[in-house]
């Protein structure tokens, strides 16, 4: 009997209760981003840049400010049961929006002259046409990246805060679309960037369909799209597991899209080369915290009641994740690809250490991701500064020698690909160990095995590079542009947080696990 | 759990086998007949539509005006509930709703403001 046929009528209305202090970083955040869309509509097109940067900051910042102070003392289930406001939703939300500042940073870029940022003049024209012409002759900028961002940032913020599997949806949908458009937005190699925006597009639209039908067939199920209603649903109702268990599949494949889980990371390489670097670098981390920060809160209080049924096929997921991704990333030869299959890579990490199902298992997530995001961003800031004739080096052959012409930048990457590698000291040993010591308390000694091989393929992919920079003679034409203060920050901040992580983690692992507690 | 799931492994096999081999025998044991209806643009039956002038692609102007309807669509779509419901919730209503017709204001003030409501 569905448990919800009684109430499906109500006859008096109540008007929904709305507990703005606790959903005031998500508000700020929309409101920045509506301003900004004002600021493109009126402002004269010299102030555009300013303008945006100053205001996307300041946004981020009170956002940040919001979370620590309001929204934490108002803590509970809001808004008719759609959005949650717990441990894990604020601290998530808090990384996504220090992530979001850093990335903003790396996207301000615009070296010395005033329109060598990364964004192409005008995204709607075609490529190479008279109307791209005309753009560039008139200085036109697409300033619409940072209200774009601040989007994003909504959407990712509501996403690990969902309750429902139907706002869960919406945020999924308001965190991907701008970023269909920003990896769309390149200005070197345009076609490039508008088939990674397209292929994006439409496999985003896909998982998002997957994950739709899962939830329509949960509704079947449980009568309810609240996280909770199916957590009592799945404790007490036998029977329909043919409902429930496609259901619970088919959301996971749908969030495990946007993590960029193995079978169904085949978008991750071909957006993360197309995509500006900057985007690159927001997106490879935001999406990660906000679609980890869903998986959790989806797997951890709706379906934990079903784990014997997903844990099997999880477990194989992260298994391919891993491998996949440190196998492939053997074969590349272009860096940003080779950043994307280590994404993969390290998106199995976290998977082990979602699996772990136990309260480690959230803290130690929510550490990698930490750590990981501040590495990728900060990497990809610095993909975008080595460049060839005008273009992004992104070959591997014109990183040859790095190290002899410009030893900061390369030393810095270097110490971020060490990071990546998980070596004592940087931030990824501390996440790395965090991750496999949660699976091995929840049973996953075998996973983290299969973790610890696969790390070491991926140490020889990124020592080869460290060996490339430093032990070969510099060939080609490549350069280094001098960064202004914009990527200078944003490389600076990646790469502290990296090393303070690895040197001083207590406190953000202290932190991570005092909120590890999700609200029914 | 594990063995409940045998059969499900075993139509996934039949599946894949079924696709496979529909694939494989289709060049071999199938006619074939080339002409010039096999090369044209399926379009269930008719004759397909002539190319617009300059290189076959059509003006997608539309698009804009299209998708400009679609954010007031939405904006009526919750009006309705809203007016329904007026009387019940009062000012804070119609606050919440003011503020959410601005929003959508918003972004056609830049619709207008970039130039998407000129034709040409």
């Amino acid at each position: 009997m569905i448990a919800s046929m009684a109430g499906a009528l109500p006859t008096e209305f109540v008007m929904t209760q709305i507990s703005y202090a606790a959903v005031l970083p998500m508000l700020l955040v929309f409101g920045g981003a509506m301003i900004g869309v004002l600021i493109e509509a009126f402002a004269p097109r010299r102030f555009r840049h300013e303008a945006q940067v100053t205001l996307t900051l300041l946004t981020l910042v009170a956002a940040l400010v919001a979370i620590a102070t309001s929204a934490r003392d108002h803590q509970g289930i809001t808004a008719a049961g759609a959005v949650v406001i717990d441990g894990p939703a604020l601290i998530f939300q808090g990384v996504i929006v220090a992530l979001a500042a850093v990335g903003v940073l790396a996207m301000a870029e615009r070296f010395t002259a005033d329109e060598a940022d990364a964004f192409t003049q005008s995204g709607a024209a075609v490529p190479g046409s008279p109307r791209e012409a005309a753009a560039v002759r008139l200085g036109a900028t697409s300033t619409e990246v940072f209200p774009l961002t601040l989007f994003a940032v909504a959407g990712m913020m509501l996403f690990p805060a969902s309750a429902d599997l139907l706002v869960m949806f919406v945020a999924l949908e308001v965190l991907s679309l701008p970023l269909y458009i920003l990896s769309g937005l390149a200005r070197r190699r345009r076609l490039l960037s508008q088939e990674a925006s397209l292929k994006y597009f439409l496999l985003g639209a896909f998982s998002s369909a997957f994950f739709l039908f899962g939830a329509a067939l949960i509704y079947g199920y449980a009568g309810s799209l609240e996280l909770s209603d199916i957590a009592t649903a799945v404790q007490n109702q036998s029977g329909m597991d043919g409902l429930l268990i496609p259901g619970v599949l088919l959301v996971v494949v749908g969030l495990l899209f946007k993590v960029g889980a193995a079978p169904f990371h085949a978008w991750t390489p071909d957006v993360y080369q197309g995509a500006p670097s900057p985007v690159t670098g927001f997106m490879a981390a935001g999406t990660k915290v906000a679609a980890f920060g869903a998986l959790l809160r989806v797997l951890y209080v709706a379906f934990e009641g079903v784990r014997w049924d997903w844990m099997p096929i999880l477990w194989g997921v992260a298994i391919l994740t891993m491998v996949v991704g440190a196998v492939l990333s053997v074969t590349q030869t272009d860096m940003k690809r080779l950043l994307a299959y280590s994404s993969i890579a390290h998106a199995g990490f976290i998977l082990v250490g979602v699996l772990a199902l136990n309260q480690k298992g959230v803290s130690s997530t929510l550490f990698y991701l930490v750590a990981y995001g501040f590495m990728t961003i900060a990497a990809f800031a610095i993909v975008a500064l080595v460049r060839s004739s005008g273009n992004e080096a992104t070959h591997l052959s014109q990183w040859a020698g790095l190290g002899k012409r410009s030893p900061i930048v390369a030393g810095v990457f270097a110490f971020l690909l060490l990071a990546f590698t998980g070596i004592p000291l940087t931030s990824g040993f501390t996440a790395k160990f965090a991750v496999f010591a949660a699976a091995v308390a929840g049973g996953g000694t075998w996973l983290v095995i299969v973790g610890i091989i696969c790390s070491g393929i991926t140490a020889f992919v990124y020592i080869r590079i460290i060996v490339l920079m430093y032990f070969s003679e510099p060939a080609g034409d490549t350069m280094v542009m001098t960064p202004t203060v914009m990527s200078t920050l944003c490389i600076s901040l990646g790469t502290l947080v990296t090393l303070w992580l690895g040197i001083i983690p207590s406190p953000l692992l202290d932190l991570a696990s005092q909120s590890t507690l999700f609200l029914r | 759990m594990s063995h409940s799931y045998v059969p499900l492994l075993f139509f996934a096999g039949i599946g894949a086998a079924f696709a496979v081999f529909s694939v494989m025998i289709a060049p071999i044991a199938g006619p074939r007949h080339y002409n010039r209806a096999k090369l044209d643009a399926y379009e269930c039956g008719i004759n397909p539509t002539p190319q617009a002038e300059g290189g076959g692609k059509v003006p997608i102007k539309y698009y804009i005006t299209a998708m400009l309807f679609i954010v007031f669509d939405i904006e009526s779509v919750f009006l309705y509930p809203f007016a329904v419901a007026f009387d019940k919730m009062g000012l804070f209503a119609l606050v919440e709703m003011v503020l959410f017709i601005l929003t959508v204001f918003v972004a056609y003030a830049y619709v207008w403001r970039r130039g998407g409501l000129e034709w040409d």
